[in-house]
């Protein structure tokens, strides 16, 4: 049926895969922590590209070596990314990760430092990388439907406001997009607790809500129970979430799933940067809820542009996704207003309502895939955090 | 209507939560309910900073508190009506 958003169109990056992507970076990305340096130094060579540096890649295994490769795979898979540029220390797991980029059909090349020294293998990969930003900055935006949009959720530094406010207004925006084909997503497996009996009902078949509530249950099991010293209670609310007046986890839990609106239901359960793969809809990705591991995964799940509720002003990015910052609190978006792209404050003054919040959330997303940069892109937020299940061998 | 200077998420609620900054006790302060937009008064009794949570009624240790129309934890000391509620009064269930 149609609405007043089905007409939406923005205008984006086609990739070879037919995916579309709202910002055109060409990326350097290290297979490992000790190809930082060579990344940044092709990063600095070549105006144009981005060096994307994080903590990981030796000696991992198993199930947390696999979480590590999906989420460099899916960061230079994601459609906001042109091309890429893939240094490791050796040649085995490089070409594993230019060989998973590589199936999106986009351009990859990669290198490794052993038997060549950081130094040559930067005026390989800078040569590499300057023919591909020369390539990327000619592809052209094109229109596109709202429908080929994928948004993620996570919100960060939650107060009472978020309940009232922000993450409503989220869950407003998916309530009128989600119907429209989008693809979305939430998760932060932590901070459902509290909540799990609504989110165990929120999935789309009873069969979807049990596998949901065997995984938050593993979690609780697995990480919580085997690993707690006390209770949760000096992370679980935050100091900021008790100095912006929530109280327990049950209260900050409520507040959060508000971000999934009234109408949608989740129709799968995505580990941690799996990409989606039963067409349009909301997920649910098993996730940290500490903000720049999970927008991190989000992203490396194919998400393109972030919808990001905050009550004290949280202010994280990432390097590749644009991060919506949407506020309630009128003291946040007074102290640090130049973090906040959608201000909100006036549902709690009850002079706006939650349709023209949602609303004013939908245009800013359409703005933000048109090409306007966010509060995050512009204060340079780029967080890239990896997230890691097990102490490595 | 004027600004209200506190929001009640249902009417099940037992809190609501102050949305104004700088509230100071003694304030007779105007509430809605978000999920039918009814209104009420209440009367502070602390000073209670943005975002922090205000008793609807005398509370008492043990009782149950509704906020969402959900079980949000219980108190762990007494709270008069327009008193402050947080985490010297109020703890999870959970652990």
């Amino acid at each position: 049926m149609a609405s007043k958003y089905s007409n939406l169109t923005f205008k984006g990056y086609r990739r070879e895969n037919g995916r579309v992507g709202v910002r055109n970076h060409v990326v350097i990305l290290p297979v490992d922590d000790i190809s930082n340096a060579a990344c940044e130094a092709v990063g600095n060579n070549i105006k144009g590209t981005l060096a994307i540096p994080h903590s990981y890649g030796r000696l991992q295994f198993g199930e947390d070596l696999e979480l590590h490769f999906r989420t460099i795979i899916g960061t230079g898979a994601n459609p906001n990314v042109a091309a890429v540029i893939v240094i490791g220390i050796e040649p085995g797991w490089t070409q594993r990760i230019v060989d998973g980029i590589a199936k999106t059909g986009k351009p990859v090349a990669g290198f490794s430092i052993e038997q060549n020294g950081d130094l040559r293998t930067i005026e390989q990969a800078s040569r590499k990388a300057k023919e591909f930003v020369h390539w990327a900055t000619e592809l052209q935006r094109g229109e596109c439907s709202i429908s080929e949009l994928w948004v993620s959720t996570k919100c960060g530094e939650s107060d009472t406001t978020t309940g009232l406010g922000s993450c409503p207004t989220v869950g407003n925006m998916y309530d009128k997009l989600i119907p429209e084909g989008i693809h979305g997503v939430f998760g932060e497996t932590s901070e459902i607790t509290g909540a799990e009996h609504i989110c165990k009902e929120r999935a789309a078949t009873p069969e979807i809500g049990e596998r949901w509530y065997k995984m938050w249950k593993a979690y609780q099991d697995d990480v919580i129970e085997a690993n707690k010293v006390d209770d949760l209670s000096e992370s679980q609310p935050t100091k900021g979430n008790i100095e912006g007046g929530l109280s327990t986890i049950e209260e900050k839990a409520l507040g959060n799933l508000e971000k999934i609106g009234r109408t949608s239901t989740y129709i799968d359960i995505l580990e941690p940067a799996e990409a989606p793969a039963k067409g349009p809809g909301l997920y649910f990705m098993d996730s940290s809820s500490a903000a720049a591991e999970c927008v991190t995964l989000m992203a490396a799940g194919g998400y393109v542009v972030h919808t990001f509720p905050t009550g004290q002003g949280n202010v994280v990015g990432n390097p590749i996704v644009p991060v919506i910052k949407i506020s309630a609190n009128p003291r946040t978006v007074r102290t640090m207003g130049e973090h906040i792209d959608v201000d909100v404050s006036g549902i709690l003054r009850r002079d706006m309502t939650l349709d023209t919040a949602g609303d004013a959330l939908i245009d800013m997303i359409v703005r933000t895939a048109n090409g306007r940069n966010t509060a995050a892109e512009a204060l340079g937020h780029r967080e890239f955090s990896m997230t890691k299940l097990y102490r490595s061998a | 209507m004027s600004i209200p200077q506190f929001l009640v998420h249902s009417p099940k609620d037992n809190v609501g939560v102050v949305v104004v900054e700088g509230l100071k006790a003694g304030t007779e302060m105007l509430g809605v309910v978000t999920e039918n937009d009814t209104t009420l008064k209440l009367t502070a009794k602390h000073d209670i900073p943005i975002g922090h949570k205000v008793a609807l009624k005398p509370l008492k240790a043990g009782d149950t508190i509704v906020k969402y129309g959900e079980d949000i934890g219980k108190m762990v000391g007494d709270a008069g009506e327009g008193d402050h509620v947080h985490v010297h009064n109020l703890k999870t269930k959970r652990w």
